[in-house]
């Protein structure tokens, strides 16, 4: 999508108003919707539509070998897919440098153990772990790709069951394990600190979140900020452009009031009882 | 018996179908709102998502581009959680390159080409989940795609697939258990209305004997297809229609 001159004035003096093209404040999201458990295969998952961006997060839980450094912590991975779905730009390898940044972000946001702690994945100290694969699949791009993400990474891991170890057994170098038959006796990660992120946009002289796809094209800078209870566990800069310290100052106090109010939001969509039939894209 | 049979005695399957019966397929137009066109298709538990854009401009120099003809460009992708075991790569390998090539070959065979010259059409397939008859779901989903994107067709372009149990008795529609277990498995695309043959593909072996039977069985199981397909369409169509107030032109006057 390319945006002419006269459109992106039109879009600048709606920010200066506080009313922005979709009718918004500088400080209001777009609607969202949830929606967990949606894929069979998956030990959680869960898709997630912010107006016209679209995300779809499942995690895989494999065993593995607990790293060197960290004998007793499990390990998480993610994984971005630019589906060619959400623009032909992503066909072929094209989605590939997007994907990164999207998942590489996402690993520094979950690198405190204050956010997310691996410690409860281990299985056995030094020998076994469980290895988290959190797979993300972008449908459909309609701006602030980070803020959905995160959202929908930190549901789909809510949603995730960890099968229950019985017993472990050391047999020479072979680690045994028992795993529970009962599907429905789990564990349950701790997930409630993990980061949410926020995007704030300059646009003009203002700071905005959640700019729609005609708006990042328009802002002159943004910042990434992951808020995991009321702290910052990374804050990166995103696109071309530079910021003032004092806009930079400003940018970041807005990121972690929204972060906080988006955080406790989502807790408590996530703490409802979820609704017994699915409809997934059937809607 | 410690085997498992693809057909029991009763004549039914692993899932309880009989063995000319669909699984359940449930599908939606206009998905999305980027594409020109989008759809998205359940059958059984094998879910896929397609998307179209264009005909647009050819991308990346027009060395490629035909002066009588709109190019197709196909692409077919898994989701890395789609199937049981984790995939290492959404796309790329060679199954997915196949997949790809075959959609294209079975989609040129329903658009009207000729009435784009110097343009293409992108067609992206992607599937959530794998459970069974992954390719023949992607042409069906595609094929929805293509008429919410509003392109010409000449008519429906449907695939199914079909097998032949203990050796005797054709199955229609094959799942991943059923793959699983064994049995050759016949993979048609056809063009129902006219009842043409676009694509077949058959994997193991069974005699000749039996091949006018199972063949036979897919294509009906494609004509069972287009017509819920054709339903869905309608319907969908009839729902966009009348919020647009459609039925009361002539009222009006």
């Amino acid at each position: 999508m390319n945006l002419c001159e006269a459109e992106k004035t039109f879009i600048l003096h709606g920010v200066e108003e506080n009313f922005r093209v979709d009718g918004r404040e500088r400080s209001q999201y777009r609607p969202m919707e949830l929606e967990t458990n949606v894929v069979a295969h998956a030990f959680g998952s869960s898709r997630l539509r912010l107006a016209n961006t679209d995300v779809l997060v499942a995690v895989k839980i494999e065993t593995d070998v607990p790293s060197v450094d960290q004998p007793d912590e499990g390990k998480i991975e993610f994984f971005v897919d630019c589906s060619a779905n959400a623009t032909p730009d992503f066909e072929g390898r094209g989605g590939e440098e997007l994907a990164t940044e999207i998942a590489n972000s996402l690993t520094s946001a979950y690198r405190s153990t204050k956010a997310f702690n691996l410690s409860k994945l281990c299985i056995l100290k030094g020998r076994k772990c469980w290895k988290l694969y959190v797979d993300i699949l972008l449908l459909e791009c309609g701006g602030n790709l980070y803020d959905a993400v995160s959202l929908a990474v930190k549901a789909a891991l809510w949603n995730t069951d960890i099968p229950r170890v019985l017993a472990v057994n050391l047999d020479g170098n072979n680690v045994e394990m028992e795993v529970s038959d009962n599907i429905h006796e789990c564990v349950k990660l701790d997930i409630v600190p993990a980061p949410v992120m926020v995007t704030i946009s300059k646009i003009g002289e203002q700071c905005v979140v959640d700019p729609s796809a005609a708006e990042e094209q328009c802002a002159t800078a943004s910042m990434v900020v992951a808020v995991s209870q009321d702290r910052f566990t990374t804050v990166l800069q995103s696109g071309s452009g530079s910021l003032h310290p004092s806009t930079l100052r400003e940018s970041l106090k807005l990121g972690l009031e929204i972060g906080s109010k988006l955080d406790q939001a989502l807790i408590e969509v996530l703490k409802q009882k979820p609704a017994k039939k699915q409809i997934g894209f059937l809607m | 018996m410690s085997r498992k049979e693809l057909l029991s005695k009763i004549g039914l399957r692993q899932d309880g179908r009989r063995a000319e019966e669909l699984r359940r397929i449930r599908c939606k137009l206009g998905v999305f709102t980027q594409p020109d066109g989008s759809a998205y298709l359940e059958q059984g538990l094998t879910k896929v998502l397609a998307a179209v854009y264009g005909p647009h401009q050819v991308r990346g120099g027009r060395s490629k581009a035909q002066h009588d003809a709109a190019i197709i460009n196909c692409q077919f992708s898994m989701a890395v959680f789609s199937t049981g075991e984790r995939k290492k790569r959404p796309r790329g390998d060679r199954k997915s390159t196949e997949i790809s090539i075959h959609l294209h070959q079975a989609l040129l065979a329903a658009v009207k080409v000729e009435l784009y010259p110097w343009s293409q059409i992108d067609v992206y397939v992607e599937v959530l989940h794998a459970d069974g008859g992954v390719f023949p779901a992607c042409v069906n989903a595609a094929t929805l795609a293509l008429i919410d994107a509003g392109i010409p067709l000449k008519e429906y372009v449907c695939a199914c697939t079909a097998s032949l149990a203990n050796n005797n008795v054709a199955m229609v529609d094959i799942s991943n258990q059923e793959e699983t277990l064994g049995g050759p498995v016949l993979t048609v695309v056809a063009l129902p209305m006219s009842a043409k043959i676009v694509h077949m593909e058959m994997s193991q072996r069974f005699h000749l004997d039996h091949l006018p039977k199972v063949l036979n069985l897919a294509l009906q199981g494609c004509k069972d297809i287009k017509a819920i397909l054709d339903d869905v369409v309608r319907q969908h169509v009839k729902d966009i229609g009348s919020s647009t107030g459609w039925s009361q032109t002539n009222r009006k006057q």
